[in-house]
């Protein structure tokens, strides 16, 4: 799935790419092993954090959801040991960080927090060379890592560089709070609900903006939210926890969405499973047809010809750069007598192949001919998708999904089977002890 | 002989004492400032220590001027002494009191971030936690140096230097014809200084505040 991501991106990473270009090769991401980790914190009877194992490997994005106060945040910290572990271990990259010194640990760790955590006494470029800063780096080379980074987050250097934080929108916040984190090239970024404050519309570019990082960069990322939407859209794997961080499910989106492993998680997807599945398909998976057009540097004699004999009633007019501008039907032109600035009606609304299905399909819902243009780099035409196109995806996705549920249940059934199989034997052999 | 022509004749003393004056409690608030930050440095994060270096200093502001002095003659002997570390004493409590709150008053999660980045303590301290809490720390360091302009007029009681010896030499003539124009002198003297003083901080203000905090 994330091979096809890729090469789908390699439009939106070669406008990022010139400043990669400084020679600078990125880590990328390395693993990250919790063994029976435990957080007591003192005065309270019971661990905040119980007895964790898990195994996230290299380059993934794993979400850790759960309700409020599960232990989410603290299971992170210890990752970075912000919070010191009770006991347990955790490795990164194979290596024992437990006993490591923990200021050299955090910085081979990038760290993006809810608020951003920008100095605010600092300017940006100050804030993003902090740590290259404190790991010797050149003048000349944090220099350009903090322009590289800001254009990496989509800032422009020259009109953020010398900005306050304060001078900064939330989302600008939030994305300078991601270079900086980055800044130093970890193998491995931790984020505690980074978008947590800030607007349904910002989370949602900024959310964006992350995968597409993530394609380029290929960080372990562990990141913290509790909002299911965003663990969907996000992570490779989910891992869903309930009180003390215990893993009630650790899995794919598609897997925790089709097949739950029990009530707690079906709480936690709550209703409209199928519409989420929405969210896991990108338009580039799907069928986008080809729709007869024409650009407005047409003559206009061409273009009654297509109207009039192509097999459509109505055909998409491009701009002079190629993107999609108004719908125009027959008679439409004739209407407007012959002139393509009255005629026909503006395109309100396009998508990207980075789009999710549940976007397109707002826009084929809100569109009066259930249809939407999908728009390529600088927002050229590449094709359309419909109402049509959408509900068959959808069916064959949700068929697809349920063979999958069936065969892995099916799995399950075998190894439940085989162990009670071994159990048993195990029983009769060895007695009343194994009971 | 009216003021002006006091002033007139008696400038070049008068300009030597105001010079002295401005000296001393500069250099006091300087050595106040180092003690005061170092202070609050090392109890902000303990409940009880900040408390306890509050209540001390707090203490010590309560203890009459005089009577401080007094007290310290004997041990250190008259003259410039007594003075400084009378007015070094008393100049600690806005600043101990600024510093722990100002460093109290940092964002938690701004302190967080710093550790998350893998800033070291002591990196933390100087470049997140003492630039934020800045602002509040150079209040207290106004606030002190105003208190200082008047306390040490009182330092002329132990023959310290400054325009206290112009109102002591007042005072202590009264009814005389110029007792009247000593005293005056003396306490506009102090008047005008501390304005500087204080004309000065909201330029070191502007010049030491970083522009993303400045409010
Ligand atoms: N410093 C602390 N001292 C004592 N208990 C703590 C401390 N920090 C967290 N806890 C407790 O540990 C539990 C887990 O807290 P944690 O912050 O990890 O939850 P969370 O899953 O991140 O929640 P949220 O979604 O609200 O951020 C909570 O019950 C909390 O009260
Ligand atoms: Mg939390």
């Amino acid at each position: 799935m994330s091979e096809t991501a890729t090469s789908g991106t390699s439009g939106t990473s070669a406008t990022a790419a010139p400043a990669g270009g400084a020679g600078s090769a990125t880590a990328t991401g390395a693993t990250i092993e919790l063994e029976d980790l435990t957080k007591r914190y003192p005065g309270s009877p019971n661990p905040a954090v119980d007895d964790v194992n898990m195994e996230i490997k290299a380059g993934e994005l794993v979400i850790f959801v759960g309700p409020s106060g599960c232990g989410k945040s603290t299971t992170l910290k210890m990752i970075n040991r912000l919070i010191e572990p009770t006991s347990g271990r955790i490795r990164i990259g194979g290596e024992d960080v437990t006993d490591m010194d923990p200021v050299k640990l955090r910085r081979k760790v990038g760290y993006a927090i809810q608020s951003s955590g920008l100095f605010p006494h600092m300017t940006v470029a100050q804030n993003i060379a902090l740590v290259p800063k404190l790991v010797g780096w050149s003048k000349s080379r944090i220099k350009d890592r903090v322009e590289e980074m800001l254009d990496l987050v989509g800032l422009d250097p020259g009109e953020f560089r010398g900005r306050y934080p304060r001078q900064l929108s939330g989302g600008q916040q939030q994305r300078v709070g991601v270079a900086r984190a980055l800044a130093a090239d970890p193998p491995v970024l931790l984020m505690d609900e980074p978008f947590g404050a800030v607007d349904p519309i910002t989370r949602d570019h900024l959310q964006d903006e992350l995968i597409r990082l993530q394609h380029e960069l290929h960080k372990t990322i562990v990141f913290v939210t509790h909002d299911f939407d965003e663990a969907i859209k996000l992570g490779d794997r989910i891992a869903v926890l309930r009180e003390r961080s215990h893993i009630a499910q650790f899995d794919t989106p598609e897997a925790i969405l089709t097949n739950p492993a029990d009530d707690f998680v079906s709480g936690f997807v709550g209703a409209g499973a199928a519409l989420k599945r929405l969210n896991l398909t990108r338009v580039r998976d799907v069928e986008v047809r080809d729709y007869p057009t024409v650009t407005v540097d047409d003559p206009l004699q061409d273009i009654f010809n297509k109207l009039r004999h192509g097999h459509t009633n109505e055909i998409l007019l491009l701009d002079k750069r190629h993107r999609p501008y108004k719908w125009l039907r027959r008679g439409d032109l004739m209407r407007a007598r012959g002139s393509l600035a009255r005629a026909g009606t503006l395109v309100h609304d396009t998508v990207t192949r980075d789009a999710t299905l549940r976007d397109a399909l707002e826009a084929v819902l809100t569109d009066n001919a259930g249809r939407v243009a999908v728009t390529g780099r600088r927002g050229a035409y590449e094709g359309v998708v419909d109402m049509e196109t959408l509900m068959n995806s959808v069916h064959e996705l949700l068929e697809a999904d349920r063979l999958d549920a069936l065969e892995h249940q099916h799995d399950l059934e075998e190894q439940r089977a085989e162990q009670t199989h071994r159990a048993q034997e195990g029983a009769d052999a060895t007695g009343e002890e194994r009971a | 002989m009216n003021f002006w022509d006091y002033l007139g004749t008696r400038h070049q003393q008068l300009l030597t004492d105001a010079f002295q004056h401005a000296s001393a409690v500069f250099q006091c608030m300087v050595v106040a400032t180092v003690i005061g930050v170092v202070i609050g440095v090392f109890t902000y994060r303990s409940e009880w220590a900040g408390s306890l270096a509050t209540t001390t200093t707090s203490t010590i502001l309560t203890i009459p001027s005089l009577a401080m002095i007094g007290l310290l003659i004997p041990i250190v002997g008259l003259g410039v002494a007594p003075t400084v570390i009378a007015l070094t004493l008393y100049g600690l409590l806005p600043i101990v009191r600024n510093s722990i709150v100002g460093l109290r008053g940092v964002d938690p999660s701004l302190v967080d971030a710093a550790k998350g980045i893998g800033m070291s303590r002591t990196a933390r301290l100087f470049r997140v936690e003492l630039p934020l809490a800045w602002p509040p720390i150079l209040t207290g360091i106004r606030v002190s140096t105003q208190m200082l302009m008047g306390i040490a007029a009182i330092a002329a009681y132990a023959s310290g230097p400054g325009l206290g010896n112009e109102i002591f030499r007042g005072i202590g003539s009264l009814g005389s014809k110029n007792a009247l124009n000593q005293v005056l002198a003396g306490t506009l003297g102090i008047v005008v200084l501390a304005l500087l003083f204080d004309a000065a901080y909201v330029l070191i203000g502007r010049l030491t505040i970083p522009r993303g905090i400045r409010a």
